[in-house]
């Protein structure tokens, strides 16, 4: 597939940014963060060892910091199409409020935060900033988690 | 459990302790199935080869979580993570181990406590960095 020289116009970044995903929500098992912590392979007892993770000052296991790319967070929609076949993950920014608890409910939401074009040595590409919010059953914000997504 | 680091005893310019991790084709099937990213190019050779991929390659997420334990590790249980960012810039693959490192460059206090802020990255055998990123923790003051 040919991309175009320029794809994004400014009346289509402003229908893009702000988009939102329907929320989506999980209970945080405790198997699934030893199982998360196990497969990250970090022994920290607060993440493994509910016994351990009693003792300290948390009262019980919480979930290692990027366990939160677990609960399959819903995507905005475009609402445009988009004229490129490959995807690279360009990285995370995550910011952290709350503690993640075994037995928590957290509601995930995704929204666009914005949307640019730039021509670089793979030709066109869109990079995308996707900020998810992640809440407890408490309504608090336990954690933002800024992804940054390059399609070419 | 390591001793724990007191905001007091940092010092701009201190390395973090560093970790090594030694991913197998075994972890990133337990990584895929622990996260829920069941994308081939981290598990098929032959999709990877199709993908124009040399091998399997891990997931930028494992490496995230690799930069987490690192500092998650340096700043003990009375630490608080803050922030953590990364960048995946280069690809790593099975069978060769990568290094957790970081060092410390800005420590200081404000309404959210006594702060400390590292460069942090994951280093190949060649020495190339190829997950860079920051992160911020607060600290216990002695």
């Amino acid at each position: 597939m040919t991309t175009p020289a320029s794809f994004l116009t400014e009346e289509m970044r402003k229908q893009a940014i702000g988009q939102k995903s329907e929320p989506r929500s999980i209970d945080i098992e405790k198997g699934a963060i030893i199982k998360f912590a196990q497969a990250i392979e970090d022994d920290n007892p607060i993440f493994n060892d509910e016994m351990a993770a009693r003792e300290s000052r948390y009262g019980g296991l919480i979930a290692p910091p990027t366990f939160l790319r677990s609960v399959g967070v819903d995507r905005p929609s475009y609402p445009f199409d988009m004229p490129f076949n490959r995807m690279l993950d360009g990285g995370s920014d995550w910011e952290y409020f709350q503690p993640v608890r075994a037995g928590d409910r957290i509601t995930a939401i995704s929204e666009i935060a914005d949307i640019n074009e730039r021509t670089g040595r793979m030709g066109l590409m869109v990079i995308t900033s996707i900020v998810v919010t992640y809440r407890n059953q408490f309504d608090q914000v336990a954690a933002t988690q800024t992804s940054t997504s390059i399609r070419y | 459990m390591a001793d724990q680091v007191y905001w007091d005893d940092v010092t701009e310019g201190m390395e973090l302790p560093e970790v090594v991790k030694n991913p197998t084709t075994q972890q990133l099937v337990k990584y895929a199935g622990a996260s829920g990213d069941y994308y081939q190019i981290h598990y098929d050779q032959s999709f990877a080869r199709n993908n124009d991929l040399e091998d399997v390659i891990l997931h930028g997420a494992l490496k995230n979580a690799f930069l987490g334990h690192l500092v998650t590790k340096w700043m003990g249980q009375d630490g608080d993570l803050k922030r953590l960012a990364v960048q995946y810039r280069g690809m790593d693959i099975p069978g060769t181990p990568v290094t957790a490192k970081g060092v410390v460059t800005k420590k200081y206090q404000d309404k959210s406590g006594n702060l400390v802020d590292c460069d942090i990255w994951l280093e190949n055998e060649k020495g190339e960095k190829t997950t860079p990123g920051s992160a911020t923790v607060a600290l216990p003051s002695r």
